[in-house]
């Protein structure tokens, strides 16, 4: 059976629906505490994919994600490293996209360790919490997206959300088809209006908006107006994606 | 560090009182009095930390010496009103589904056959007022402590706030005084900061605005948690050590409960600013998941009880906890943030995010290294002994040495009179207009009514995913009630919804039946029954019988609208003392009474769960309930600068059938849309379901089932309890019809038309609105 990481730290609070997404993709999930690697107690060549839920680890004091970024870099980077080299997956969900990205993890052009992007304050100056439409643009890169419609729906819950890069990075991820979602209604200033993006060869992928939260119908805000609804909700397409390819490539 | 003695044997009266305010105990003369008698029968004087825990103990606050105490209301002799009423009517209904009432932090009601819920609402006015941000922060961190107090996981928030209007005269600002759209501003960060990132859901919660809170603002913080039935455990044995958990302890907090007991004022922000506590959301939720690990990880919890040190700190929550063994405190063992507190300090410091648990010596070593995990301290401070006594030892050395049951039960009963009075004024009886377009718009930009979406999107309402049905519902449009799915895997659903009304003051008994119908009637507009009451309380200063005679009539509606409805209190808190005083002994500004009421129900199956946005074109509405002459309170009264009148009641009776009929219908699929008409009567509910729907009405006056109105904006306006306007499956009108029997009449109907259209009792069209202007005006007050 496919089995999923789904890594905790201090201020991490969306590893429980997280965890029941890939349990409904099919994988085995556990929540492990960021610790627990740390002190060896649990290792990650147990996992084939591994998932950076939302939250606020450490209050994200200083910037969002970015004491977690540092534990990561600082302890555990080896172990990183080699996990994503190996071929196997990396998801980083709203405070993990912005941590995986402050570690250098992603896009990683420039080899590992290197911050290429950011994500800061949303423009409005607050949290937000909205749904969004979000486009697919992604032609194939990205393991977690392959074969999913055009549209998703699916809500953001983040105060820092917007995607800043340098002309050079925006260019190099929208030319090599890096770039994996994009806001239909830019809710924070993200540049190209952002929303998440993978690394060159697919298989790390960070987005701000939450597919974990909408993995049934009853979690869409119209629900109750919209009789056509398919039952499952959009979001959960990226994680039985993730799910099928571990499990044929593993 | 040593503890000092305080002279007390041989002290007159004065000189007793003097000592209460000195040390800010908060203990009047007769309690003070009490403490000199059972030190005289030691022979000696108390040491400061031992003063200190009778003030605590003794708090207002912890106590609830009012609600307790004897009342003289009209020649008639109240002992214990919290007894006599509202845990009366509990006990009366016994409904198999309470698990735990009034008894533990929080209330525990059955959710199903292997999970219970727990419930709190709290208040944190006093320290709001003060510090605005961090005063709501703390409150939320502490309402989440009494859910995990229980054991059980937070899974939701609700956030009730009282200000005086956001457009208030700056020249007319008391003394001392923050403004309230600077302290909306701030509860709302400190709120949305806790919550945020403790990673629960706000998911439900109101606003109230009235000049009445310009000194005193009112802050409620509400919570609702999850456990296993089996892990419940509150039992604290002799030999058990004493953990806590969590944050360190510091000089924030100190006083935090006497603080609350007395009236604010001009001075309070210079004598009581470090009452107010210092939060830390992470660290808090460290402290969840270490616990939650110490509860799960054997079959049985590691601990053999819990409960979080909230007012009073570790004075109060030991106590408690060794209430019926005795205690033994180390408190140089506490861990501090930084050096040079004083003993009491250590004592009574309401520092946050500690819990406090008693863990077998066995599983000590465990417990300590599963909060070490989640990079949170925890140590033993102590250990529960047989005798029945609480010691308070600092460096080897016995510091106090109090009998546990003169402390819990050995304070004087209070004694107090009561008086009812009751204002009557008559009705202004105002001439209709010709249009009432431009009426509906000014109701609907008030700030009790007006879109709360600039808050409601900084809180976060869905964390965990489990909030089904939102507070922002349809195309936007204000939620009567959210409900919750909090197990994963099941259908069954959780529905929490609130009620009050303070501008009903006039009528103290009629206000708390009104929000209770509220709050039920909130709850049943999306499908919830087998309800729970919480009553959350704050008052003026209850030592004015005024005052207290109108809090003995609210409880008294508590009880009747308890039994009527069939629905038990599962906990309640009261917060007095909330005047502002101004410098002389009678200038004070009090509070309106503002009675707080949170409804939990069920729902077996969320996939039946109604929301307030009209949906089709061509389907009839129906009206519940009937309109009646009760203008008085009323938000039409408030925007035309009028009063008097009657405020509306409650026919219980009535009330209760037509709900659960109505429920009835929704499990049979007849009901699409579903909202409660209550400020700003059928326009503003009508106008709300047009705008959230983005649909057209048409409604007919001459349908609406009433009592002797002959005046237009009495049916349009009017705050009658037990009303819903219900937007019915087309086809289904006989079904619909029968079921509710004369409950129901049928108003008008859905339409493709994108406007509001009413037509009066003359026939003529008195209301003719396009929807995206009546949007527009309920947008904009809050457009921040």
């Amino acid at each position: 059976m496919v089995k999923t990481l789904v890594l905790r730290a201090d201020g991490t609070n969306c590893d429980e629906e997280t965890a029941y997404a890939f349990h409904l993709a099919g994988s085995h999930a556990d929540r492990v505490h960021i610790n627990e690697l740390i002190k060896g107690k649990k290792s990650l060549d147990d996992y084939q994919i591994l998932a950076i839920p939302g939250g606020f680890a450490h209050g994200d004091d200083v910037a969002s994600g970015k004491i977690l970024a540092n534990l990561i870099r600082f302890k555990l980077n080896k172990d990183f490293v080699k996990f994503i080299e190996s071929g196997k997956l990396v998801i980083g969900i709203c405070n993990g996209f912005q941590a995986i990205v402050k570690a250098g993890l992603l896009p990683a052009f420039g080899g590992f360790g290197n911050q290429e992007a950011t994500l800061a304050a949303n423009d409005s100056g607050y949290f937000i919490d909205k749904w969004v439409t979000l486009n697919h643009v992604n032609k194939g890169k990205c393991v977690f997206t392959k074969g999913m419609k055009s549209e998703i729906f699916v809500p953001i819950n983040h105060a820092e959300g917007k995607f800043i890069a340098s002309s050079e990075i925006l260019h190099s991820l929208e030319t090599n088809d890096q770039v994996v979602f994009t806001y239909k209604d830019n809710p924070n200033g993200s540049m190209n209006s952002i929303a998440g993006i993978c690394n060159t060869q697919g298989n790390v992928f960070g987005l701000m908006p939450h597919p974990e939260k909408f993995v049934s119908k009853y979690t869409h805000p119209f629900w109750t107006r919209d009789k056509w609804l398919p039952e499952e909700g959009d979001g959960l397409a990226i994680f039985r994606n993730a799910v099928n390819y571990a499990k044929k490539k593993f | 560090m040593d503890a000092r003695h305080i002279e007390l044997l041989g002290k007159s009266d004065t000189e007793l009182l003097e000592i209460s305010r000195m040390f800010m105990l908060a203990l009047n003369l007769e309690e003070m009095q009490k403490v000199q008698d059972y030190f005289k029968r030691h022979g000696r004087n108390p040491t400061d930390i031992e003063l200190e825990t009778f003030a605590q103990t003794w708090s207002e606050h912890c106590v609830h010496k009012t609600f307790r105490g004897n009342i003289e209301y009209n020649g008639q002799k109240i002992n214990n009103l919290l007894k006599s009423y509202i845990i009366k009517a509990t006990n009366d209904l016994r409904m198999p589904w309470c698990v735990h009432v009034f008894e533990d932090n929080a209330g525990i009601v059955e959710f199903n056959d292997k999970h219970n819920i727990a419930v709190k609402v709290e208040t944190h006015n006093h320290p709001s007022a003060l510090d605005p941000y961090g005063g709501a922060g703390t409150g939320s961190g502490g309402v989440f402590r009494d859910v995990m107090g229980v054991g059980a996981k937070p899974i939701m928030s609700t956030d009730i706030l009282f200000f005086a209007p956001p457009d208030y005269p700056h020249d007319k600002l008391p003394k001392g005084v923050l403004h309230p759209k600077r302290l909306m501003k701030g509860v709302v960060a400190g709120i949305r900061d806790y919550g945020n990132r403790m990673g629960i859901p706000t998911a439900n919660g109101g606003f109230g605005f009235h000049e009445g809170y310009v000194g005193n603002p009112l802050v409620y913080a509400g919570c609702l948690g999850i456990m296993p039935k089996e892990k419940y455990v509150r039992d604290a044995k002799p030999g058990d050590k004493i953990v806590l958990a969590g944050g360190r302890t510091g000089r924030d907090g100190i006083h935090g409960v006497t603080f609350a007991s007395l009236e604010l004022s001009t001075d309070s922000k210079k004598t009581s600013s470090g009452a107010v506590q210092i939060g830390n959301a992470i660290e808090e939720k460290r402290v969840l998941d270490g616990q939650l690990k110490a509860r799960d990880v054997r079959d049985v919890p590691l601990y053999s009880a819990i409960t979080d040190c909230g007012g009073g700190g570790l004075s109060s929550a030991i106590g408690e906890m060794g209430k019926k063994t005795g205690a033994r405190v180390w408190l140089d063992k506490v861990p501090l943030k930084y050096d040079g507190l004083e003993p009491w300090e250590i004592w009574i410091s309401e520092a946050q995010e500690r819990m406090l648990l008693a863990v077998p010596e066995e599983n000590v070593a465990e417990v300590l290294e599963i909060f070490r995990e989640e990079n949170t301290e925890a140590n033993v401070i102590g250990e529960f002994t047989s005798d029945k006594k609480l010691t308070l030892m600092f460096n080897d050395k016995t510091i106090g040495e109090l009998d546990m049951g003169f402390l819990h039960d050995g304070f004087p009963k209070a004694e107090k009179k009561a008086v009812l009075k009751i204002s009557e004024k008559k009705d202004p009886d105002l001439q209709d207009q010709k249009d009432f377009g431009m009426d509906v718009k000014a109701l609907l930009s008030s700030p009790t009514i007006a879109s709360k979406e600039w808050v409601i999107r900084q809180y976060d309402h869905e964390v965990q995913a489990k909030t089904v049905i939102k507070p922002i519902q349809g195309l936007g449009g204000p939620g009567d009630a959210c409900v919750l799915r909090p197990i994963y895997d099941e259908w069954k659903g959780v529905v929490v919804s609130n009620g009050y009304n303070p501008r009903f003051s006039g009528n103290p008994y009629n206000m708390a039946l009104s929000a209770i119908d509220e709050a039920m009637r909130n709850n049943v507009c999306c499908g919830g029954r087998r309800i729970a009451l919480l009553d959350n309380f704050s008052w003026g200063n209850p030592e004015k019988p005024d005052r207290l005679g109108a809090l003995v009539e609210a409880v008294k509606a508590c009880h009747d609208g308890s039994l009527a409805f069939c629905a038990p209190f599962i906990s309640g808190k009261d917060s007095l003392y909330n005047e502002y005083s101004l410098g002389g002994a009678k200038d004070t500004i009090s509070i309106p009474y503002t009675l707080v009421i949170t409804a939990v129900g069920i729902i077996p199956d969320v996939r039946k769960a109604v929301t307030m946005d009209l949906k089709m074109a061509g389907n009839p509405v129906y009206m519940v309930g009937e309109t009646k002459d009760e203008m008085d309170g009323s938000h039409y009264y408030m925007i035309k600068h009028v009063d008097g009148g009657t405020v509306p009641g409650v026919d219980l009776a009535k009330a209760k059938e037509s709900m659960d009929s109505l429920v009835e219908a929704m499990d049979a699929g007849l009901v699409r849309a579903c909202h409660d008409c209550s400020e700003g009567g059928l326009a503003v509910a009508a106008a709300e379901m047009c705008f959230a729907g983005g649909l057209g009405m048409r409604i007919d006056l001459d349908n609406v089932q009433q009592k002797c109105i002959v005046k237009n904006h009495k049916l349009l306006f009017s705050e009658s309890n037990s009303r819903f306007l219900v937007e019915v499956a087309k086809g289904k009108e006989d079904e619909f019809e029968n079921l509710m029997g004369s409950h129901v009449s049928r108003i008008g109907e859905v339409t493709q038309r994108n406007n509001l259209l009413v037509a009066g009792l003359n026939g003529r069209a008195i209301i003719d609105e396009d929807i995206d202007d009546l949007r527009k005006a309920w947008r904009k007050t809050f457009d921040w």
